[in-house]
């Protein structure tokens, strides 16, 4: 249980351990599309800490790292497989984030600092924590720069008609400015709840 | 030299064990893709143009046209697709023009890989309605400032790239379908 809750807030991947950033920067333009990223990831995520734990001890330590990219490569190909042929609407809509997971070190860094060194339960317990951590993240993130950038969220408009959206919001620079806040904001409230 | 065997055998074996598991989702999934594909195309000729009752597929040389005629049987324009270059990768694009090749009746993306949130609004109406009705006699260009005039686009803020390269692809695309059709 305490590997599970350590993702979600903690040892947040992208908030505390700043892990994944260049997914959690590109592709959090919309609400929506920091949820899809987010379930595409823990569904990597799980698949591949429970291979990586599965074989840690046959895996020769000197290429643990190739091994492990092999691995999620293969689970994000099927995910992305899966979605062309199953459900071709919600492809053409993460269309290109989809690749982008396998080089979202979270993945590779839970399998590298966790799975490799633990059991299966525990593994999964911290696959499924990190990935709904990542997943509420971009999540937030992706509200605010919508709200902001674009007046709405979820494609719903919520701001007044005559309301001019902030384009830098939707724009890189925004992705940082948000982080930043949100970051300061994490530590604000670790430091008073520590006091 | 025994630990580089065991190093190499075991990486082997992962890239041949995953290579398998590819290949057979690939083989699963693939079928249904292609269908998906050409649904799309369906779909999108049926949304330009909702009068056009009979499509018939025009091979010339190795390109297809769709020749669009209404229930009586006239020819009511013609569909394409176009594809070129965009920011990130490739966008295609289904075209429908009047009979005359005079003005596109409207485009619709097919396949792109634009930036979410910037380049992607390509696909959105905002952008994809200003090409309803557009003239194609000249060559249509794409401005950034200002409110478009006759054969003018305006460019999408912060994705001028993905802009242009529509612009350019359609334009590029036009001039073959009228070299082609003028041909037959």
């Amino acid at each position: 249980m305490k590997n599970f809750t350590k993702g979600l807030w903690k040892n947040h991947p992208v908030f505390r351990q700043l892990l994944g950033m260049c997914p959690s920067l590109a592709v959090t333009t919309s609400a929506i599309n920091g949820i899809s990223m987010g379930l595409a990831v823990i569904f990597v995520l799980f698949f591949s800490s429970l291979v990586v734990s599965l074989i840690k001890k046959i895996v020769p330590h000197q290429v643990r790292i190739a091994v492990y990219t092999v691995i999620i490569a293969t689970f994000v190909t099927i995910v992305d497989l899966f979605l062309k042929a199953q459900f071709p609407e919600i492809s053409r809509v993460l269309g290109p984030y989809i690749p982008l997971i396998i080089v979202n070190c979270i993945i590779l860094g839970r399998c590298e600092a966790f799975a490799s060194k633990n059991n299966v339960r525990s593994s999964l317990s911290d696959a499924l924590g990190m990935g709904f951590g990542f997943c509420w993240g971009l999540f937030i993130l992706g509200s605010i720069r919508e709200i902001f950038g674009a007046g709405s969220i979820l494609g719903i408009m919520i701001m007044p008609a005559n309301y001019n959206p902030l384009i830098i919001m939707i724009l890189p620079a925004g992705a940082f400015l948000v982080l930043g806040l949100l970051v300061a904001v994490m530590n604000k409230i670790e430091a008073s709840y520590k006091k | 030299m025994k630990e580089v065997i065991r190093i190499t055998s075991v990486l082997t074996l992962v890239c041949i064990i995953c290579g398998l598991l590819l290949a057979v989702v690939y083989g699963l999934a693939n079928e249904k893709i292609e269908i998906n594909k050409e649904k799309r195309i369906e779909k999108a000729l049926a949304m330009l143009a909702p009068d056009a009752i009979n499509v018939e597929e025009l091979t010339i040389v190795t390109e297809t046209i769709y020749k669009l005629s209404n229930q009586n049987k006239n020819l009511i324009g013609y569909g394409f697709i176009a594809s070129g270059q965009g920011y990130q990768g490739k966008i295609k694009m289904l075209v429908v023009t009047d009979k005359l090749l005079e003005y596109i009746k409207g485009i619709e993306v097919v396949e792109s890989l634009e930036t979410p949130g910037l380049g992607a609004k390509i696909q959105k109406n905002p952008f994809k309605n200003q090409f309803k009705n557009l003239s194609i006699t000249k060559d249509i260009t794409c401005i950034k400032n200002d409110t478009p005039r006759e054969g003018q686009i305006k460019a999408i803020t912060g994705a001028t790239v993905s802009s242009r390269a529509v612009v350019n692809t359609l334009n590029k695309r036009i001039k073959e379908i009228k070299e082609l059709l003028n041909k037959n």
